[in-house]
C-alpha cells in the first residue's frame, strides 16, 4: 500500500517534469499564496504583539486621566492677548478626591514641563517630569543604576533627579550619570541619583517616551517651576495644575468600573471645557485584541483568494495535461486501470504540485519575516499554527482544484481516447 | 477449429450485435457475429473499413460491450459487467498490442511492463523478475532502464509485446500490429509471434493485411457487420488456394 502510494507519487513526479516550466509556474502560484500567508500572518502577528506589549506596559489595572487642552480656546488664542493666562486641566484638590474616593486605588500625579537639559557640551530638548514615589511601581519602570525618588526627597524639595535611559545616554555618553547635575533652563539643577532601564515603548501623549524623560519630585518641581508655564509651541502662558494623574487599581477587574466613576465625577467641573481624558489601557488592550481578530479573519480571506487564484492555476494546467495525456488515459484504461486508478494518478499529480509549492513557500514563508525583521526593523512573529495551515490549505487546493479535470480524465470513453492522436 | 478439437473455449462470439445510434440512423457495426476462440488459436480477423472490424475489436478487448448477444472470456459472460469488473477483465485477461506500441514516454521499459501488474497490486520483486524475463523473451534484456524514444519502432513493439505477456492473459489482441513497421520488422514481429505460440499463447490479430493474415491459423473474413467467411489458412496453403 505504501509502496504503491510510493510509487504513485514517483510517477506523479516523473509526468510533472515531462513539463518543467508549466509546473514551476503552477507550483510558484502556490508557492508565493503560502509564503505571503505565512509573512503576512507573521508580520501580523508582531505588530499585533508589539501594540499588545504597549499596553501592557502602560499597566491592565491602571487608569489614565490626562489634562487635555481646551478646544475652543485653541481657535481663539490668536484674538485674545498672548498675556492672558490660559488655565485647564486637572487640579491637586480633584487629585485628593479621587484618591478619597478610591481609598485602595494608588493616585500619582504628574506634572510635565518640556525644558532644554544640559550637562557639559550636550544638550537636548526634552521633558522634565514632576512626580511622585509610586510612579516607579504604576508605570513599570525598573531602575538600572541608583535609586529612585524617595519621600525625602519630596519633603525636602530636594533638587535631585532620575535619567531615563536615552536622555542619559544623550547627556553622558562616556561618564557615569550618577552623581553629576544637569542643568535644566537656565538656572535650576538637579543632581543625577539614579538612571533607569530601556522601556522602549511609544511615546506617551505629551509626545516624548519614557526614555527621553527626567523625572524629579513633584514638590521640587512646583518650587522651581511654579503653576503657570508657558507653553513653547503656542508661546502662550497656560496654568495647569496636573498634567497627569495616574490611578492604580487593586487588580484589573476594576478597572472599567473605576473609569466609569472617574468620568462621573470629573464630568460636571470640566463639563464646558472638556479638558480631559480618560484612558483604559485594558479597554485598548481588548480593542487591539478585537481588532487582531479581525485582522486575522482579513488575512484568512486574502490568503484563500490567493490560494484560490493558486489553485486556478492547477486546474487549469491540470485540465490541460489531461487533455494531453488523453492517449496514455486510454492506454491505462486497456491495461486494466479502473476509473477510480485514473482519478489517483491526477489527484496525485495535483497533489504533488500544490504541495511543493507549499514546502518551498513555507520556506520563503519563514525567511521573509526574517528578512523584514531585519531590514525594517518590524517584529514579526511566526506561529506554527499559522504554517500548519497555509500549507493544509495549499494540499487541500491541489486536491480539491485537481478532483475535476481527474474525474473528467477518468470517464473518457477508453475507446475513444485511444483514438486520440 | 476442427469439430473434434477439445481444448478449452477461451473467447466465444455468441450472436453479437453491436449497434450505434447516429442521429436518427441506427448504424448495424455488428449484426449477429459468433465465432470461438480456443487455447492456442491463432486467429486473424479481415475486412475492409466498415466491415466491423474496429467494433469486433473493442468488445473483444473489453472497451466496448454488445448491444445484444454474449461476449464470454473463459466461459463467463462479461457483456453485462459494469466498468471496474470490465476493467479487471481486461487488467487479467487480455493483453493488448496496438499499432503504434502505445508505451507511456515518460515511464521506462521496466515500467512500462510494469503497469497492468500495478493496477491489480502485484508490483515488486516478482514483478520485476518477470519482466526481465519477458524482455529477455523478445529479446530486448539490458533495455530496462531505457526510455521508450531511445527504441526502434521493432523494439518499442516488442516491449509492448513483453507488456502484454505480463497478466499472463487468456490471449493476446493485436491491433494491426505491424502497421507501422517497414517490411523487415514486420517479419520479426510476426516470427516473434510464432515463436511464442510454443508457450501456449493464443493470438488474434485484427488486420487489413493479407500478409499478416496468412501467418495466422484461421482467418475470420467480416463484412457487413457480419461473418463472411472462415478460412483455414493451412488447408488452404495445402491446396494452394493462397487467399
Amino acid at each position: 500500500m505504501i509502496r504503491d502510494s510510493m510509487r504513485m507519487v514517483t510517477l506523479g513526479l516523473k509526468s510533472l517534469m515531462l513539463h518543467k516550466l508549466r509546473s514551476s509556474l503552477t507550483t510558484a502560484g502556490i508557492l508565493f499564496g503560502v509564503a505571503s500567508v505565512i509573512a503576512m500572518l507573521a508580520v501580523g502577528e508582531g505588530a499585533s504583539q508589539e501594540t499588545l506589549d504597549q499596553y501592557r506596559a502602560m499597566g491592565v489595572s491602571n487608569v489614565l486621566i490626562r489634562s487635555t487642552k481646551p478646544e475652543e480656546t485653541q481657535q481663539t488664542s490668536s484674538t485674545s492677548s498672548s498675556w492672558s493666562i490660559l488655565g485647564y486641566g486637572l487640579t491637586y484638590a480633584e487629585a485628593d478626591r479621587i484618591q478619597n474616593l478610591l481609598p485602595q486605588a494608588t493616585v500619582v500625579r504628574v506634572r510635565e514641563f518640556q525644558r532644554g537639559l544640559m550637562h557639559g557640551e550636550n544638550w537636548a530638548s526634552k521633558m522634565i517630569v514632576g512626580t511622585e514615589v509610586a510612579f516607579l511601581d504604576v508605570a513599570n519602570l525598573r531602575i538600572k543604576e541608583g535609586r529612585w525618588l524617595t519621600e525625602l526627597d519630596q519633603q525636602h524639595q530636594a533638587n535631585v533627579c532620575v535619567l531615563g535611559a536615552s536622555i542619559a545616554k544623550a547627556l553622558f555618553p562616556l561618564e557615569n550619570p550618577l552623581g553629576q547635575t544637569v542643568l535644566a533652563g537656565v538656572e535650576d539643577r538637579f543632581e543625577v541619583v539614579g538612571v533607569l532601564d530601556t522601556q522602549g515603548r511609544a511615546a506617551s501623549p505629551n509626545g516624548f517616551t519614557l526614555d527621553e524623560c527626567v523625572y524629579v519630585p513633584m514638590s521640587s518641581s512646583r518650587r522651581r517651576f511654579g503653576d503657570v508655564v508657558r507653553n513653547p509651541s503656542t508661546n502662550r502662558w497656560e496654568s495647569v495644575e496636573l498634567h497627569e494623574v495616574k490611578v492604580k487599581l487593586p487588580s484589573s477587574d476594576q478597572v472599567e468600573d473605576a473609569a466609569a466613576v472617574l468620568r462621573f465625577m470629573l464630568q460636571p467641573a470640566h463639563a464646558t471645557k472638556g479638558d480631559f481624558e480618560i484612558t483604559v489601557p485594558l479597554e485598548l488592550l481588548r480593542q487591539e485584541e478585537k481588532q487582531r481578530r479581525m485582522f486575522n479573519l482579513v488575512l484568512a480571506v486574502i490568503a484563500s483568494i490567493s490560494l484560490l487564484v493558486g489553485g486556478i492555476g492547477i486546474m487549469n494546467v491540470m485540465l490541460a495535461t489531461v487533455t494531453e495525456r488523453t492517449r496514455e488515459i486510454g492506454i491505462r484504461r486497456a491495461l486494466g486501470a479502473k476509473k477510480k486508478h485514473i482519478v489517483q494518478q491526477f489527484l496525485v499529480e495535483a497533489g504533488v504540485l500544490s504541495a511543493l509549492g507549499g514546502v518551498v513557500g513555507v520556506g520563503l514563508g519563514l525567511i521573509v519575516p526574517e528578512a523584514i525583521t531585519y531590514w525594517f526593523g518590524q517584529k514579526t512573529s511566526v506561529m506554527a499554527t499559522h504554517v500548519i495551515l497555509a500549507f493544509g490549505i495549499s494540499a487541500a487546493v491541489g486536491v480539491v482544484f485537481g478532483l475535476y479535470p481527474a474525474w473528467r480524465a477518468a470517464n473518457m470513453d477508453p475507446v475513444e481516447a485511444l483514438r486520440h492522436e | 477449429m476442427a469439430a473434434m478439437d477439445d481444448r478449452p473455449v477461451i473467447a466465444e462470439f455468441a450472436d453479437v450485435h453491436r449497434h450505434y445510434v447516429m442521429g436518427k440512423n441506427v448504424v448495424k457495426a455488428l449484426n449477429g457475429v459468433s465465432v470461438q476462440v480456443r487455447k492456442g488459436d491463432y486467429l486473424a480477423i479481415m475486412g475492409r473499413s466498415g466491415s466491423g472490424k474496429s467494433t469486433m475489436l473493442n468488445i473483444l478487448g473489453g472497451l466496448d460491450r454488445p448491444t445484444s448477444g454474449a461476449y464470454r472470456v473463459g466461459g463467463r459472460d462479461v457483456s453485462k459487467l459494469n466498468d471496474d469488473d470490465l476493467s479487471d477483465v481486461r487488467g487479467r485477461e487480455i493483453g493488448f498490442i496496438f499499432q503504434s506500441f502505445n508505451l507511456i514516454p515518460q515511464l521506462t521499459v521496466l515500467e512500462n511492463l510494469e503497469v497492468p501488474l500495478f493496477y491489480q497490486g502485484r508490483v515488486g520483486a516478482e514483478s520485476r523478475k518477470k519482466a526481465e524475463y519477458l524482455a529477455g523473451r523478445v529479446g530486448l534484456s539490458g533495455r530496462l532502464e531505457h526510455k521508450p524514444m531511445e527504441l526502434s519502432g521493432g523494439q518499442q513493439q516488442r516491449v509492448a509485446i513483453a507488456r502484454a505477456l505480463m497478466n499472463d492473459p487468456l490471449f493476446l489482441l493485436a491491433d494491426e500490429a505491424t502497421g507501422n513497421l517497414d517490411s523487415n520488422t514486420e517479419k520479426e514481429i510476426l516470427d516473434l509471434f510464432d515463436d511464442l505460440r510454443p508457450d501456449g499463447v493464443t493470438i488474434v490479430i485484427v488486420t487489413h493485411n493479407p500478409k499478416v493474415a496468412e501467418r495466422a491459423d484461421h482467418t475470420l473474413w467480416l463484412k457487413d457487420g457480419q461473418v463472411e467467411k472462415l478460412v483455414d489458412n493451412r488447408a488452404a496453403a495445402r491446396d494452394g488456394d493462397v487467399p
